[in-house]
């Protein structure tokens, strides 16, 4: 029986007259729909929800709304178009055409970078696993899908090159995809921080502002790759990866915007008080801040990186919006890094600047971090509290780099051991803060209404009231 | 080792070419990156490298990997199992970090250093490797290589110089060979021989494999014949134990001893040299020689094993091969410019014939000295594996007998002074028992059938001399010397022919004398050295990997190599 691919799996890639993807995607799709099934997410898999499909890349297509069965969920595969006669932009080969496909020599350091950026779709899946169980809201309940499909969508975008692009390697390395699960002692996903649970939706908001902007920044710098069906890929997933900030910017503006109603209302800051009435006081939001952007600091590597290095010169990993940038080759230029001096110093080296890769990526991400957390003063400013979240220094509790082992102050201050034993508590998420945050998790599933710790958002989704039914359990 | 293991690291200019004395006597509350824990027949040897730890300053020793100084506590930690723990029936080797067994020689290490360095250092390491092979085929000290993680480069290299690899199943855990496509050049501690000629991978796999920067993990890895087993993280640990029990009960070593504690080699330090209290080293500037004396025992052996273990590090054969050792190793290390070394030896060969009787009598039964032939063993082939002109000089009051004339063996040449009229003062060499057996180089062979080609007859009819008192005559006679000029020539005759030698291209010496040194038959280890002094030395100089554009020299700055595609 003839199989409509482009039906089954909407692809702009010719999916229908290339018989070698066929071939390995149909082997991998049961294998995929049996991980999905077994650690996706867990206790919808017959509800109906309202979710956004990709059917083509242009502005009618890769929004399509309608209610559907995760499992039946249409993952599809799609590269942006084309630009003509694109040439390199950055490295040793700047200016040559790029690839259209795998340069021999670069074969295992781009499959290295696929792969653990693959790597990290399906976990986070697996990571939000259970958090359907204590959504605030079918709004939030349907958001909470909206990403996981689409993390399962990118992973279909990397297994697609693996597949199109690095014959019998690239078929065994998509199967291990699937093989790896996040927290499995066994068989653990290749980050580290993919092998933490998100077990509340405060975590799952964090990560979606913070650990999926790497995310962003990390595409961001693959979109600028020579070898092209990388970069059309990534650019597409842009456009998704968009969506999952958006997610956690609201939600944390949400969880903001209810704290200061009960602020005003019960006339107080005291975070007990505010407790007591269900929401979230605004020094543990910050202690949450600090804890998941610095854990994502580590994400970008190391501050001098050798493989940063090799994979710019190469042409495999630029900067984000590199053509922004004046000189793409680097080849002498130089980066002055902040690292410790002594026990509790600070002091300027210089190095390569493509060795600096990876803190130049960092600096990039900062900056967007930092539009978010704008917005949020805003609205606390406006409410006439006072009260500012900050972001910690890129120095604050790095486990990667050269400031790995050195204690610092959120500001990025150089302190003893003891001093940061000392002040923890005030900067990082106590057990208190994590059993609170916890005892609030309860699902609420009667559409339009919010659990008291967040509030509704301005609105729908898809032009939809908020208290449409966006989740029809069964 | 992987591109991973060369993370932040500042290289700077300086490498380590006026380097301090290096010395390779080390205790293990000095022990930085190795530790060790006996636990019953047992041992688990654990490597966690402190990153700041090196040698030499310049580089960071990331993700487990490894310089001179790491290698030097791996010996002593080995020869302190060897020693003070002889009820240690297998020993395995594992990583305290996690996801990472050992990314091999640090790289930056490498790159900054001269020539001399990297080949000195590949030497040690592999003498180390080949020590751990000799252990478990000699003295049933067995080996198991517990990779708990990423095990690349040297880490591959350590695992293979194991009796057994058990790799981590962590579905990202590989064991590789990734110096050809990271960095140009080859394993430089007999990778590419133990995956054909010990492991017997298939020479089209291995192809693969030493061409693959990501390596080879999970189940190919063991169908491939790279490692012997899998397990996952979970069932590791069990699985190790069972495997070394399983080891253990193939080894020969005791259930129950006592240990004999290893005490530090007494070394004194001169500006002319070093003396111990067995062994001399005396640096001639001027003339680029070194006299290394080395002194028979000054009494009768003990009479049992019991009294001989009771002697512990004051055995003689034991002390003096533990100074000889340290002496070959200062000397190669540190002075690198004396090209000629004379090797002498003073004291009563009677005494060193008692001494090799009562070796004889009890290396097949007492652990100990077991233990003791066996550091004789790779000690002298430490000789063997020298590049440097080695001339024996056999004069009055010397003791060339039995082991003490493997020192003459070892050398290229050897002078021994013939003095026809006066028949007391005339030195004399003798063979014993110990010349036709345990001592074998890394040919597998004695040094006397290497000299003979294998001859049997002339091997037995030498055999039945054990004991004859040889003076140069008859010495020269029976093949054992090279000249023998009387009182009158000895002096000049000396001098000359070690001007000569010193006047000869270094680079050239010594391989000329590798490839005289171990004729007609090739083992494993003859390949291991053979290739590492050629092809190995060869690519570490040429500019494809050393040049300004050179693979290792650009390796971790972002720029790629320029090869020179030209076939050589």
């Amino acid at each position: 029986m003839a199989i409509n691919y482009q039906e089954r799996i909407p692809n702009n890639v010719n999916l229908s007259t290339d018989r070698a993807l066929q071939r390995a995607l149909e082997h991998w799709q049961p294998h995929f729909l049996d991980w999905w099934k077994s650690l996706g997410p867990e206790g919808f898999q017959a509800s109906d929800v309202y979710l956004r499909t990709a059917t083509s890349v242009d502005a009618k297509g890769w929004a399509t709304f309608g209610h559907v069965k995760m499992p039946d969920y249409r993952w599809g595969i799609f590269l942006a178009d084309q630009e003509k006669d694109r040439t390199i932009g950055f490295g040793d080969e700047y200016g040559k055409p790029v690839w259209q496909e795998v340069p021999g020599e670069h074969r295992a350091a781009l499959r290295n970078l696929i792969v653990t950026q693959g790597d990290t779709e399906p976990a986070s899946v697996e990571q939000q696993r259970l958090l359907g169980q204590t959504c605030p809201s079918l709004y939030d309940l349907r958001n909470l899908f909206q990403v996981n499909v689409e993390e399962g969508r990118h992973l279909w975008a990397m297994v697609y090159l693996l597949h199109a692009y690095f014959g019998r390697q690239g078929r065994e390395e998509a199967e291990e995809l699937l093989h790896r699960h996040s927290g499995d002692p066994d068989n653990p996903r290749i980050l580290g921080t993919f092998n933490e649970p998100i077990d509340d939706w405060l975590s799952f908001f964090m990560f979606t502002y913070f650990t999926d902007r790497d995310g962003k920044y990390q595409l961001k710098s693959l979109a600028e790759s020579s070898f092209d069906p990388l970069a059309r890929t990534c650019q597409f997933m842009l456009t998704e990866e968009a969506h999952h900030m958006f997610v956690g910017e609201t939600g944390i503006g949400r969880i903001i915007k209810r704290a200061l109603e009960v602020m005003k209302e019960l006339n107080t800051d005291d975070p007990q008080a505010i407790r007591k009435a269900g929401a979230i006081d605004l020094p543990l939001l910050q202690r949450y801040v600090n804890f998941w952007f610095s854990s994502c600091m580590d994400l970008f590597g190391s501050e001098k990186s050798s493989n940063a290095a090799t994979y710019f010169a190469a042409g495999l990993k630029g900067r984000p919006d590199e053509a922004t940038f004046e000189d793409h080759i680097l080849k002498d230029a130089s980066y002055d890094l902040t690292v410790p001096a002594n026990e509790v110093g600070v002091t300027i080296e210089s190095v390569p600047a493509r060795n600096a890769m990876n803190e130049m990526v960092r600096q990039a991400y900062i900056k967007d971090c930092m539009i978010g957390v704008t917005r949020w003063n805003r609205l606390i400013k406006k409410a006439g509290v006072d009260f500012e979240i900050t972001l910690p220094s890129s120095r604050f509790r790095r486990a990667v780099g050269p400031w790995a082992g050195h204690h610092t102050d959120p500001q990025g201050n150089p302190i003893s051991a003891e001093a940061f034993e000392a002040h923890k508590a005030e900067w990082l998420p106590t057990e208190a803060d994590r059993i609170y945050v916890k005892s609030l998790m309860k699902q609420v599933i009667e559409p339009g209404k919010m659990a008291a710790w967040i509030a509704p958002p301005d609105r729908g989704i898809d032009s939809k009231p908020v208290d449409y039914e966006y989740v029809k359990l069964h | 080792m992987t591109a991973e293991a060369a993370e932040t690291q500042t290289a700077k200019a300086e490498g380590p070419q006026t380097p301090n004395l290096v010395t390779y006597d080390r205790d293990p509350s000095e022990y930085r990156h190795w530790s060790y824990a006996v636990d019953g027949e047992i041992a688990t040897l654990t490597l966690k490298v402190d990153e700041d730890g090196g040698i030499r300053p310049g580089y960071t020793l990331k993700l487990n990997s490894y310089d001179l100084g790491v290698d030097i506590e791996l010996n002593d930690a080995l020869n302190r199992i060897r020693f003070e723990h002889p009820s240690v029936k297998a020993a395995v080797l594992t990583s305290g970090l996690d996801r990472m067994f050992c990314a091999g020689a640090n790289i930056y290490m490498l790159g900054q250093s001269t020539h001399g360095w990297k080949v000195n250092f590949c030497k040690f390491t592999n003498e180390t490797r080949n020590g751990m092979e000799d252990s478990s085929k000699h003295s049933g000290l067995k080996f198991l290589a517990a990779c708990n993680g990423t095990t690349a480069g040297g880490g591959y290299e350590l695992a293979l110089a194991c009796d057994e690899i058990v790799l981590i199943d962590d579905r990202s855990s590989a064991v590789s060979l990734p110096e050809v496509p990271l960095l140009g050049v080859l394993p430089g501690t007999g990778g590419l021989t133990r995956v054909t000629d010990k492991r017997k991978v298939r020479r089209d796999l291995a192809d693969v494999f030493c061409t693959s920067e990501e390596g080879v993990r999970g189940r190919k890895a063991k169908e491939w014949r790279l490692v012997d087993d899998l397990a996952p993280k979970q069932g590791f640990e069990e699985k190790v134990r069972a495997r070394a029990k399983a080891l253990a009960a193939t080894s020969i070593r005791p259930d129950a001893a006592e240990g004999v504690a290893l005490t530090r080699v007494a070394r004194t330090i001169r500006d002319d040299g070093y003396s111990y209290p067995f062994v001399d080293v005396t640096l001639d500037e001027a003339a680029r020689v070194v006299t290394l004396t080395v002194k028979g025992p000054a009494d009768a052996p003990p009479a049992d094993a019991d009294a001989i273990r009771a002697r512990g590090m004051g055995f003689w054969p034991l002390q003096m091969a533990r100074e000889l050792e340290d002496a070959i190793l200062m000397l190669r290390t540190n002075h690198e410019g004396f090209g000629v070394w004379h090797l002498k030896t003073e004291g009563d060969a009677e005494k060193v014939l008692a001494y090799d009787a009562a070796l004889t009598a009890h290396k097949d039964s007492d652990w100990f000295v077991r233990e003791t032939v066996g550091l004789l063993r790779r000690t002298l082939q430490r000789l063997d594996v020298t590049s440097r002109s080695l001339f024996a000089l056999i004069d009055e009051g010397s003791c060339f007998a039995g082991t003490l004339f493997e020192i003459a063996l070892a050398a290229d040449r050897s002078y021994m002074l013939d003095l026809p009229d006066d028949p007391d003062a005339a030195p004399a060499v003798a063979l014993s028992a110990m010349n036709f057996g345990p001592l074998q180089g890394v040919d597998e062979r004695t040094r006397l059938a290497s000299r003979f080609y294998d001859d049997a007859d002339r091997l037995a009819d030498l055999e039945a001399r054990t004991g004859e008192t040889m003076k140069a005559e008859a010495a020269e006679e029976a093949g054992l010397v090279t000249f023998i000029p009387d009182d009158l020539d000895w002096q000049d005759e000396i001098r000359i022919a070690t001007e000569e030698r010193a006047s000869l291209s270094p680079d050239a010496l010594t391989g000329m004398e590798a490839n005289l040194r171990f004729p007609t038959k090739e083992t494993m280890l003859t390949r291991v050295f053979g290739r590492l002094s050629a092809w190995q030395n060869w690519i570490f100089i040429r500019p494809n990997a050393v040049g300004e554009k050179g693979a290792l020299k650009l390796f971790g700055s972002g720029s790629k190599a320029d090869f020179d595609w030209k076939r050589v």
